[in-house]
């Protein structure tokens, strides 16, 4: 089937069709495509469960699932919002927009690529039917803390399993995008020089390359001590329950990372963009990205401040986390030096990064709230921390990728979108986001612990406001995935540069981008952030 | 800069009046939950005040740097000064964070020096106190009734947040817990007294505190333990030295007059009756009343093989807990001879299990071979 | 990079139905190993189906990699995607190990000396700590730690060894000495293969008559997850030099034209380091 016969012109000049070109797709628009829809679905079932967390949580009592239901909700939303939504639609997207950004052919080996999209289907098979089998899913969160995941049923290997085929996934998929970026550059497209996208998913793609085995180190041991008799995180042998939350963080804070550089890569096109001018600070941009992948190896122990650990170590990791608001905030100030005596215009993809922007800071503030030991005594495994981690999530991640598919999809579809019903979708989030999450920094303060079923009288009104919020919130997705759907079909046809400040080399190219960009590597003059000032050769077709 | 005293003033003024309960850390009543509750408006106040400096900023470059308010962009993008000063700034803001956050963090792990020590020993899903110094002890379990917690069951004042035999300390007095836990992590959250310390199974932690005013104050389990770690409570009740003495000689008491006699040779009924109450304290979770378990998670009694028929299997994993899941503790850790005699009896003759047999706590003695 | 530069195409492959039969694999691997791990039947087929089915997804896209070198698709910039592609895959491989020998420091220095520390007195009040035979208030189970200076010892010189006798097959190939590079590729096969067996032996000695198991607590666990993935490490080397071996049989390779040959002595050579680190501190200190 895939013996070479065509030495020169490789890529086949016509697209596949049928089922055939989704199933043995080596292109990487068609597998970025693939990595988004997959991620849409996987991110409207992770809410539905969000729903039903929130539908128990509207009352005291407990009226519709048991605790042990419950738990897995919460234990599955998180999972598949993590690795089943967030990380695949940034690998999408990385997938769909670095060769163009960057002059590129393809990935760098586009068969592995297929396969890194899909093994993510049937980890997700695993996930979800584990609520069928006996026992029923994971319930010991996403953190999946021993012992008590050394408790469960067969639902938690299938976990275990899912979580070792997704790193198998991602790593892969990060391999492809270093090399990619490192080897497959356009003449004249520097690193120094080169868009923050770009950056923002290398040094994203080192973050998982270099943490993803450890978390499949943590749950192998969790699977030798279930069925294997190894004592990892058991007193009775020598080993330590807090062990495992060491591997697991060690792992859990990059992660978080993982799913927020990207995010500031996207911020850092759309804001230039609508700003129509040149991105703040392009080169301390690069540094505070690469500081944050660094420090985030540093800091993992202030998820464990109440486990008592001895007060040199609470001091040198509440120091080491409040140290990274120091470069967000370079990033967030770029963004705003970037607005500053610009001539901005406010679509879509622009309304959701400057929401991004806002609501990610108030969830970094909250966060650097989190980070001073002290104050985190009072409000770790409280709602404080949901509050705050859907700020940086939602709001962060999420918006990001709003902005980043509103940005990109005259591009890769060829069609506008429907202006209105984005800027709908944009201030419907927005207010209904923070209906949902605002309360919640309420609950915590005032001690409502997470992972709960049912709750004290005292946290009605702000459960209520919450569980009001999130279904509202969610109905408010049925309008992007009606606009996207609506739009892809019958859309107007966009024009090559549909954004007037837009330069970088995507833009350069006809819209919808050919099935095949820069057969022929072209030769390029550019200036910061892939701004492209001129470009010889270069074929598509 | 007037704007920015504004903007303080308003954010401590509300940041004061806002301890309504519903909006800010409960009202602390130790040294350390005040060192919190001032920190924290600190930080309140910090952030707050950057996040209007930050988003002011950006407001005003929305509305005023519109295309459609006529505007051509200027495309400068660098300034070293600027840049350098957004990086100083915030450090300097960080350390000036740090310094009473360090201070804090010290006094809450100053555990010595204490007067009296209570070993906290989490459970899936209770929690026991054994006072060391006394040499006695109980377990404290959920008082809200199960009917109450289903659907829209009638919900009492203190809902989920009530316990049998509460945490008895005295005020003004170091109290030095010693944590650990029997099964899972679990977590032991008290806002009002400023402490949260995990309870780590095999292992012991301490934290401490000392009460200044008595009361009742409530807490709960703060680490995923399971099933049911939504019902795990924790109550303090703070008394005078005077009263917490009273109350010392009393439960003492208490204790020396209901010790069992573990020779004693029972009549069915009775020990049913006790079996009753001990599966009503610690079986219920799992197995269920109706003895019918969790299909899929945890075995029925009624009709199974081992509480129809085999005896000693019987004994045997109550006493030692399941082999094959750690979820089935061994409960001859946790219950006196008679109390698991007694629920050994009540599962062989509930439901509808009717062997008619009696198991003596002397069975479960000999069963334990000697060891505790 | 130089010649690569002048290179304008890339070598994209046609699609390709293997990641989707590796998807299958790993997805039948997942469940069968679920299930088998919970003692259910039907896992181990289904086991089985996935291992299968992953030799045949290796053998079909193996087979068209090598097809597509040998009909010289492949120029400078492909080969430095796949150097850069296999470095970053022997650093996930770090990390994946550093996982344990995190697990190894962290109960060696932090777990077991505190379980047996004055506070646990109060649980444990019989226990005293000791490494490696009394490292859980728990373990009963009588045994013995394995010494380094025997077998482990010899092992060390194999791996050496081999790390060697890779190099001189690789020399053999750049200088086209084709007998070197056969006899070197055969010896560091042989050595691999001597040191699996070496292994196998220890471990029955540690099994039978140490009374060493997995289950013997910190010590135990330790030792046969680093010691057991390092093996299994092994033997994929030994597994992936012999294909190699077979390949120049074949007269794949020329003095340019290697990087399969360089991947294979790569990985072995990081499987050598992480036995010298193994050597060190699970047998050694
Ligand atoms: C995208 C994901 C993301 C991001 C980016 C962050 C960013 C940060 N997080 Fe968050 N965090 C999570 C996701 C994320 N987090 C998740 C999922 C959890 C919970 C996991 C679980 O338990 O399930 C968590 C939990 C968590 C905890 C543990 C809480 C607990 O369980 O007790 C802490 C504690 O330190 C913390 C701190 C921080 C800090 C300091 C940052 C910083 O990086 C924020 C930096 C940003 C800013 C500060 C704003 C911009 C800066 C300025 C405007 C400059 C000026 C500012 C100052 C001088 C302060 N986070
Ligand atoms: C990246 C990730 C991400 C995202 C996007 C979200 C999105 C949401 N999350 Fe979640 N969340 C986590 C990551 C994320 N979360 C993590 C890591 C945890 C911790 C888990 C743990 O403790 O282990 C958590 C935990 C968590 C909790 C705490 C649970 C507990 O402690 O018991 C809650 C409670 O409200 C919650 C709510 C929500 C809501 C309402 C949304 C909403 O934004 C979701 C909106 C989406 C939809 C609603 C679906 C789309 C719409 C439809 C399918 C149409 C149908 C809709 C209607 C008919 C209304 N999340
Ligand atoms: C945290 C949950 C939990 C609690 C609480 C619990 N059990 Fe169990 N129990 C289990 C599980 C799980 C099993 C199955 C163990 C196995 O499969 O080996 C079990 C098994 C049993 C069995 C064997 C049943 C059979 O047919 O195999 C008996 C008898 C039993 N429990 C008695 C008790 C008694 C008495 C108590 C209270 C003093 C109790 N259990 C409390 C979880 C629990
Ligand atoms: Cu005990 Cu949660
Ligand atoms: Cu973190």
């Amino acid at each position: 089937m895939a013996t070479v016969t065509d030495t020169q012109h490789a890529p086949h000049s016509h697209k596949p069709s049928g089922l055939s070109r989704w199933l043995t797709a080596t292109n990487h628009k068609d597998i970025g495509t693939l990595y988004l829809w997959f991620s849409f679905t996987m991110f409207l079932s992770g809410g539905v469960m969000a729903l039903c967390i929130r539908a128990e949580l509207f009352h005291p009592g407990l009226q519709f699932f048991q605790p042990e239901l419950f738990n897995q909700f919460t234990t599955l939303h998180g999972l598949i919002m993590v690795f089943g939504a967030i990380m695949p639609a940034f690998t999408g997207l990385a997938n769909w927009m670095l060769p163009l950004m960057i002059g590129a052919p393809d990935m760098a080996f586009a068969r592995m690529n297929n396969w890194s999209f899909w093994l993510l289907p049937p980890a997700a098979l695993l996930l979800l039917t584990s609520f069928a089998v006996p026992g029923g899913a994971a319930a010991a969160g996403w953190t999946l803390y021993a012992p008590l995941s050394t408790q469960m049923g067969m639902g938690m290997d299938m976990t275990i399993f899912a979580i070792h085929i997704m790193g198998i996934s991602s790593i892969m998929g990060s391999i492809n995008i270093i090399v990619t970026i490192l080897n497959l550059r356009a003449p004249g497209m520097t690193l120094m020089k080169m868009p923050m996208f770009a950056w923002a998913t290398l040094i994203t793609a080192y973050l998982i390359i270099a943490v993803m085995p450890v978390l499949a180190g943590a749950v192998t041991m969790v699977l030798t001590d279930r069925h294997f008799g190894t004592h990892f995180f058991n007193a009775a042998g020598g080993g330590d329950p807090i062990l495992y939350q060491h591997v697991f963080w060690f792992f859990g804070h990059p992660e978080v990372y993982i799913m927020a550089l990207p995010a500031f890569g996207i911020v850092s096109h759309v804001i230039p963009t609508f700003a129509r001018k040149p991105l703040f600070g392009y080169t301390s941009m690069v540094y505070a990205t690469s500081s944050i992948g660094i420090l985030s190896f540093m800091v993992w122990a202030h998820h464990m401040f109440a486990t008592g650990m001895p007060a040199t170590a609470q001091l040198f990791f509440m120091y080491a986390t409040m140290l990274i608001a120091v470069p967000t905030g370079v990033k967030v100030f770029n963004w705003i030096a970037t607005m500053w005596e610009g001539a901005m215009t406010f679509e879509t993809p622009m309304l959701f990064a400057i929401g991004f922007i806002m609501l990610f800071t108030i969830g970094g503030l909250s966060g650097v709230t989190l980070s001073v030991a002290a104050v985190d005594i009072a409000l770790h495994a409280s709602y404080y921390v949901v509050a705050h981690f859907h700020y940086v999530l939602v709001a962060g991640a999420l918006f990001s990728l709003f902005a980043a598919i509103y940005y990109w999809f005259p591009k890769m579809t060829g069609k506008m979108y429907n202006e209105r019903l984005g800027k709908l979708h944009f201030w419907w989030s927005m207010v209904w986001f923070n209906v949902t999450f605002f309360p919640m920094h309420f609950l915590g303060l005032a001690g409502m612990p997470r992972r709960i079923p049912d709750y004290a009288l005292q946290f009605t009104t702000f459960n209520e406001i919450a569980s009001v919020g999130a279904f509202c919130f969610g109905l408010g997705q049925l309008i992007f995935l009606y606009n996207m759907l609506v739009s892809i079909k019958y859309g107007e046809p966009a024009p090559q540069k549909p954004w007037e400040g837009a330069d970088t080399l995507e833009w350069q190219i006809p819209t919808p981008a050919p099935y095949h960009s820069f057969t022929e590597a072209p030769d390029l003059e550019v200036a910061e952030n892939g701004a492209i000032r001129a470009i010889k050769g270069g074929q598509h077709h | 800069m007037s704007f920015l005293r504004f903007s303080t003033v308003t954010l401590s003024v509300l940041a004061v009046t806002a301890d309504a309960a519903e909006f800010n850390l409960q009202p602390p009543v130790t040294s350390i939950a005040r060192d919190i509750y001032s920190l924290h408006t600190l930080l309140l106040v910090i952030t707050g005040v950057i996040a209007i400096v930050v988003f002011g900023v950006m407001f005003y470059a929305i509305i005023r740097h519109r295309k459609a308010a006529g505007r051509s962009a200027k495309l400068f993008h660098e300034n070293t000064t600027v840049e350098i000063i957004w990086t100083v700034i915030p450090f300097l803001i960080l350390v000036g964070m740090a310094w009473p956050a360090t201070r804090t963090v010290l006094a809450q792990k100053s555990t010595r020096g204490e007067d009296m020590t209570i070993k906290v020993t989490g459970f899936q899903w209770k929690w026991r106190y054994d006072y060391l110094d006394d040499n006695f002890g109980f377990v404290s379990h959920l008082a809200t009734p199960q009917t109450a917690i289903e659907g829209d069951g009638v919900k009492p004042v203190n809902y989920l947040l009530e316990v049998d035999e509460p945490l008895v300390v005295p005020t003004g007095k170091k109290v030095r817990l010693l944590l650990t836990a029997n099964d899972v992590i679990h977590s032991w959250w008290m806002p009002a007294l400023g402490v949260k310390q995990d309870a780590i199974p095999g292992f012991v932690r301490d934290t401490w505190f000392k009460v200044d005013t008595p009361g009742t104050y409530r807490g709960q389990c703060s680490e995923l333990c399971g099933k049911d770690h939504g019902f795990m409570p924790i109550v303090v009740v703070a008394k005078s030295p005077a009263d917490y003495d009273r109350w010392l000689a009393e439960k003492k008491k208490l204790a020396a007059a209901s010790a069992d006699d573990p020779n004693k040779v029972w009549k069915l009924e009775d020990l049913k009756a006790r079996g009753e109450k001990v599966y009503l304290q610690n079986c219920i979770p799992c197995h269920q009343a109706t003895g019918k378990g969790i299909p899929g998670s945890f075995p029925a009694l009624d009709g199974s093989k081992i509480v129809t028929t085999d005896k000693a299997a019987h004994i045997h994993i109550v006493l030692n807990g399941s082999q094959k899941n750690p979820a089935m503790a061994a409960w001859g850790k946790q219950l006196s001879d008679t109390d698991i005699a007694a629920v050994i009896t009540y599962e062989r003759n509930s439901w509808s299990n009717h062997t008619g047999e009696v198991i003596q706590p002397k069975d479960v003695k000999a069963a334990r071979g000697g060891k505790v | 990079m130089m010649e690569s530069s002048e290179q304008t195409h890339y070598f994209v492959p046609s699609p390709s139905r293997w990641p989707l039969v590796g998807a299958a694999a790993l997805f039948c691997l997942g469940l069968g190993a679920a299930l088998t791990v919970n003692g259910l039947g039907s896992g181990k087929v289904l086991l089985a189906l996935g291992f299968t089915i992953l030799i045949w997804m290796l053998f079909g896209w193996f087979g068209d990699v090598i097809r597509e070198s040998l009909n010289g698709v492949y120029h400078g910039k492909e080969d430095m995607s796949f150097r850069w592609g296999m470095g970053w895959f022997i650093f996930s491989e770090v990390m994946f190990f550093a996982a344990f020998f995190g697990a190894l420091f962290y109960v060696r220095t932090i777990s077991v000396p505190e379980l047996g520390d004055i506070t646990h007195k109060l649980l444990y009040p019989d226990f005293s700590a000791a490494w490696p035979l009394a490292t859980g208030p728990g373990i009963t189970q009588h045994y013995e730690a394995v010494a380094a200076w025997g077998l482990p010892a010899i092992n060390t010189l194999l791996l050496l060894t081999s790390g060697a006798t890779v190099t001189l097959a690789h020399w053999g190939l750049i200088r086209g000495q084709r007998r070197q590079l056969v006899l070197g590729l055969l010896l560091t096969v042989l050595l691999g293969a001597s040191f699996l067996t070496l292994q196998f032996i220890e471990y029955h000695h540690a099994l039978t008559e140490l009374n060493l198991t997995l289950s013997a607590g910190a010590y135990g666990m330790t030792f046969y997850m680093l010691t057991g993935f390092h093996g299994l490490h092994v033997l994929l080397g030994t597994i992936i030099l012999f294909v190699v071996l077979l390949r120049v049989l074949r007269g794949h390779f020329d003095e340019h034209n290697h990087f399969a040959f360089e991947a294979a002595a790569w990985y072995w050579h990081f499987v050598d380091v992480v036995w010298l680190l193994l050597f060190v501190f699970v047998y050694w200190l």
